[in-house]
């Protein structure tokens, strides 16, 4: 089970059979190494990038995916995720633009100020209204909407305009709103029923559909940006290679968006402490997830504590040492679980962390080391001495220790290694890199480079030898169509399904980058599935152009893959479309039928 | 190719169940020729991932160490409160966590065992490689490529069920996969390609591919599917009243029963539950409430309405729990534990002596404990599963399921009937 991938191509080699497009006895083709490097380094290939890399070289594109800023970034992207308006916001003032029923609480006491926004004001007045009218009557959910024929009734709107918005369709509703000036639009909005307006959604432009998100008082948008963020980077950035690294170094360092604070807290994380560092030292990166309010929270250390701390006057809780982040920080951020330490450096290691907290973690705080909460004794990491009094720089002196550690090296190279090139990279390989990490002091983008540039990536035997995550193979799914992506957030039911929700990975250790891991019945019916839906349109929010479909099966499949397809898949569709021609719908199934098939799971 | 025709052979039969015109009789006939004639027996095993924190779950309400250093969160000691906030007595000396309610009725009809103080003898604490150790069955080796449970069915003369082992979710578990197919499925009423056209392509596409990977999942999975079939259209009514609580965990429990009614040939069935690595804020301000006791609500009741589910048919299957470690008998700074060592495994079944606690007890005394903070092991959690194999599975195998490891009858603790 564990090198299938090497075997298979010397099995039909051996056997005499076609293995269209995955094997080359010595060497890729120019275009087989412009697929490979088109599928391991980025979310999958488009039509139009081969012909783009074959212009400008290969070697060119590698470097200039190497350096992401000198790559301007693609205004259909930066368009769509204009009205993303979290993925721009600080973690606090997240908190209060979309309050979770905490802080709405506190806004309603008067403990926080609302929103100065008219619009968001509003929404959270309703918010208030509601859980003021219905103290503990958890059965009585209508009570919270206000009476929708009062509030119609004193708008400034003719009695045929309110008639419309009181039982119009949605498209005469939707007419209607955006007929008023747009600084007005919300009132209308505002005016209707919850059921109503969210009924608008599907058929709105993107500002007012962010207006209805509002006015339904959904602190969900911050979740929703973000895998919406996500899903539209992967399948748009010009960068990407960046995003790949992103989504590696997001899993490698994972949070899990549903733990408590967390909510609000993974935006920034990914963009501020994740994306900036994703070619830079691997140390920036270690000290930055170490300070970000994020992983605090996630690992707990926030509320760990030496023995002889001096608690602020209203803890009254007992507080102590906690061990999590100090385990994982080896095990699964640096040296690898045989990376060889104790149970007693985990407990030092905790120690040295101790006062590394957040200041109102559940209002978007931030990092802040709390000298009162911090262990100040002698300790012991690894071998090295740390000694007494040191505050904060224990546990910046352990980041160091560990960043320089050559098990990091080994096992940072590894994992790098796992998602980019094989299941089972070669010890060369990863010792290649792990030098390579030491000699440059952990530069991440010189990590990468030897890794591009070692024979071993280039291997024929590793051509399209990987079997696609649900991620991969779900965005590849969406560049390899060109679909149009209006709203994204249909495809968060289908990654749940496919066993890899975004940013709800509850475990630290992440998804996993191997193969095999992701192939069972569940998640290839899943694949099939979602694969049919997206060719037939019927994803809410993504339009593919089916036009494009046309031909004969072949010409379509090879249109997906941009290579050939295996013989035995190009058969099966031939056969089964021969009785399909009638339907007018052969070109959209043999579209769905070749991003199901074994040659599109593999990249 | 002898392997796909046999496959051919098989589907064409199921292939006319599957337009729903065939006779009742076909249907049993097909099947009976897929599962075998007689019914099997069916060993569910259970994952409580992120390292449940057994001493809170089967509380050691006699040992005075225990309240000494778990000023806060530990499950009073039973009817001290009158609001059922305390431990439920079982012997005398340990306690069901209250939210284990639902459980006490099975242990009362003794079809209910505990083992406490079992697990590893690997002294890892890390979640990943304790789970994967677990699920493999080979404490301490990296290298086993595939799990226990795969390894635990019985060898099959002819033709297998496609769905023998079964792991509900959208992965399939370490612990099931293996040589012999084993299929993941999240949901059996949708465990197909929706549009018919395409199913039938992909059929003949994965069933000819020489990819081995692609190609070996895919003809497993359209053989379910085949198999599946027939019991997606009605939709299903648990028996006895059962009600399973909402969430991944209970509808794993409820489509585990609903095969194992359907007669497909069920024989091991994995299903896991995740939440319980409780770092902080492990109860409430009560033992009955906050994070633990929420997971064990929900644990607690899934297995009650499984049991209530089957019926007369628990005397065909056997249950039983494990999670990758314990946690630390001290109680951390933060109202939480951290990573331990040894646990606490519940069989259930028709075949199980129940009404009682296996294992030798350590203690809490400092000298007692592992590495002076965690309840030690003094069961290998391999005997437990072990027993199960080789009394409920009936394969004698015990170095094949469990490889480098001397597994024998004199080392089971006896929780079945002979």
């Amino acid at each position: 089970m564990s090198n299938t991938g090497r075997i298979l191509p010397i099995s039909c080699l051996i056997l005499g059979l076609t293995c269209a497009g995955r094997v080359s006895p010595q060497q890729m083709t120019g275009d087989q190494k412009i697929l490979h490097a088109l599928n391991r380094l980025t979310f999958g290939p488009r039509g139009s990038d081969v012909d783009q890399i074959r212009r400008m070289g290969l070697q060119a594109w590698i470097d200039r995916q190497l350096h992401p800023q000198s790559i301007p970034e693609n205004p259909a992207l930066e368009a769509k995720l204009a009205p993303l308006d979290t993925l721009r916001m600080s973690s606090r003032e997240m908190v209060h633009q979309y309050p979770p029923p905490e802080l709405t609480k506190a806004m309603a006491e008067g403990r926080l100020p609302l929103p100065a926004d008219p619009m968001r004001r509003a929404a959270v007045q309703k918010l208030i209204q509601r859980y003021q009218k219905k103290p503990g009557s958890a059965g009585d959910n209508s009570a919270g909407d206000a009476d929708p024929e009062a509030a119609i009734a004193s708008l400034p709107l003719n009695e045929e305009q309110k008639a419309i918005l009181r039982n119009g369709s949605p498209e005469a509703r939707l007419a209607l709103i955006e007929s008023v000036p747009a600084e007005q639009q919300w009132t209308l909005l505002d005016a209707m029923p919850n059921g109503a307006r969210q009924r608008l959604y599907q058929n709105a432009p993107p500002e007012l559909r962010r207006r209805i998100q509002i006015l339904n008082g959904s602190f969900q948008v911050v979740s929703q940006d973000l895998t919406e963020g996500k899903l539209l980077r992967a399948a748009y950035s010009n960068r990407q290679l960046q995003e790949v690294l992103t989504d590696f170094w997001y899993n490698h360092f994972n949070v899990d968006l549903d733990k408590g604070a967390d909510r609000f807290l993974v935006t920034s994380y990914e963009r501020d402490v994740i994306r900036p560092h994703v070619l830079g030292k691997f140390e920036d990166l270690l000290i930055a997830t170490a300070e970000s309010p994020a992983m605090l929270f996630y690992l707990d250390n926030w509320q760990s504590t030496g023995p002889n701390a001096r608690p602020r006057a209203k803890q009254k809780q007992k507080t102590g040492l906690n061990e999590n982040y100090g385990r994982e920080l080896m095990e699964l951020h640096t040296l690898g679980v045989d990376g060889g330490y104790t149970q007693h450096d985990v407990t030092e290691v905790a120690r040295c962390f101790t006062g590394w907290t957040i200041r109102e973690p559940r209002r978007g705080g931030d990092f802040e080391f709390d000298p009162r909460r911090h262990d100040n004794g002698e300790k012991h990491v690894l071998g090295v001495k740390i000694p007494a009094g040191g505050g904060m720089e224990d546990g910046l002196r352990v980041l160091d220790i560990l960043a320089h550690h050559p098990s990091t090296a080994r096992f940072i190279s590894r994992s790098l290694a796992i998602r980019f090139v094989s299941d089972n990279p070669p010890d060369t390989l990863v010792k290649r890199m792990a030098d390579t990490f030491t000699a440059t002091d952990g530069d991440l983008r010189e990590v990468m480079r030897a890794m591009i540039e070692a024979p071993e990536f280039w291997d024929p035997a590793n051509f399209r030898s990987k079997v696609k995550s649900p991620l991969e193979m779900t965005v590849s799914a969406l560049r390899a169509v060109g679909a149009d992506i209006d709203y994204a957030f249909a495809m968060n039911r289908v990654m749940t399904q496919l066993g890899q929700p975004l940013y709800r990975k509850l475990e630290p250790t992440g998804y996993s980058n191997r193969s095999t891991d992701w192939m069972n019945s569940a998640s290839l019916l899943g694949r099939m599935n979602f694969a049919d839906s997206l060719t037939q349109g019927r994803i809410n929010g993504i339009k593919v152009d089916t036009s494009q479909f046309s031909g004969d099966p072949a010409q379509i499949e090879r249109r997906i893959l941009l290579t050939d397809p295996s013989r035995d898949a190009q058969d099966a569709i031939e056969a089964g479309l021969a009785d399909q021609k009638n339907r007018g719908q052969a070109g959209p199934l043999a579209a769905g039928l070749t991003l199901a098939s074994p040659d599109f799971q593999r990249r | 190719m002898l392997f796909s025709r046999r496959i051919f052979l098989r589907n064409s039969a199921l292939a006319m169940v599957g337009v729903g015109s065939a006779p009742l009789w076909l249907e049993r006939a097909a099947f009976a020729d897929d599962a075998p004639h007689r019914r099997k027996k069916t060993l569910v095993a259970i994952f409580q991932r992120g390292a449940a924190d057994g001493l809170n779950i089967v509380v050691p309400h006699g040992e005075a160490r225990y309240y000494d250093l778990r000023p806060t969160i530990s499950v009073p000691r039973p009817s001290v409160s009158a609001t059922g906030d305390c431990a439920i007595d079982l012997d005398g000396f340990f306690g069901l966590h209250p939210a284990l309610a639902p459980l006490k009725p099975l242990w009362d009809r003794k079809e209910l065992a505990i083992v406490h103080a079992a697990g590893s003898p690997d002294p890892t604490r890390s979640h990943f490689d304790a789970q994967d150790y677990m699920e493999s069955g080979t404490p301490g080796m990296k290298a086993t490529p595939d799990g226990w449970l795969n390894r635990a069915l019985p060898p099959e003369s002819d033709k297998p069920s496609p769905v023998r082992a079964v792991s509900l979710g959208p992965v399939l578990a370490r612990t099931v996969t293996g040589a012999n197919s084993a299929v993941a499925l999240q949901n059996v009423n949708n465990f197909a390609v929706r549009d018919p056209a395409a199913s039938k392509v992909l059929q003949a596409m994965y069933g000819a591919t020489h990819d081995q990977i692609l190609g070996g999942t895919g003809r497993e999975t359209f053989e379910a599917v085949a198999l599946l079939k027939s019991i997606q259209d009605a939709p299903y009514q648990p028996a006895g009243g059962a009600v399973y609580p909402r969430g991944r965990f209970g509808d794993s429990m409820r489509q585990i029963a609903q095969l194992i009614k359907a007669d497909v040939g069920v024989e091991v069935a994995f299903a896991d539950i995740a939440g319980w690595d409780h770092h902080v804020n492990e109860t409430g301000q009560k033992a009955s409430t906050g994070q633990l006791a929420n997971r064990l609500g929900e644990f607690g009741s899934a297995l009650a309405a499984f049991y209530g589910d089957l019926g007369d048919r628990m005397s065909d299957v056997l249950v039983v729990t494990m999670s990758e470690f314990g946690r630390t008998v001290k109680e951390n700074g933060n109202r939480g534990t951290d990573h331990g060592h040894a646990n606490v495994m519940f069989v259930m079944g028709g075949s199980v002596k129940g009404g009682r606690i296996y294992g030798k007890w350590p203690g809490l005394a400092a000298h007692q404990l592992y590495e002076q903070r965690d309840l030690a092991v003094t069961t290998d959690f391999r005997d437990v599963l072990g027993e199960a194999v080789y009394t409920h599975l009936g394969n004698r195998s015990l170095t094949t399921v469990f490889p480098k490891y001397e597994g024998s009858p004199e080392k089971f603790r006896g929780y079945l009937k002979a």
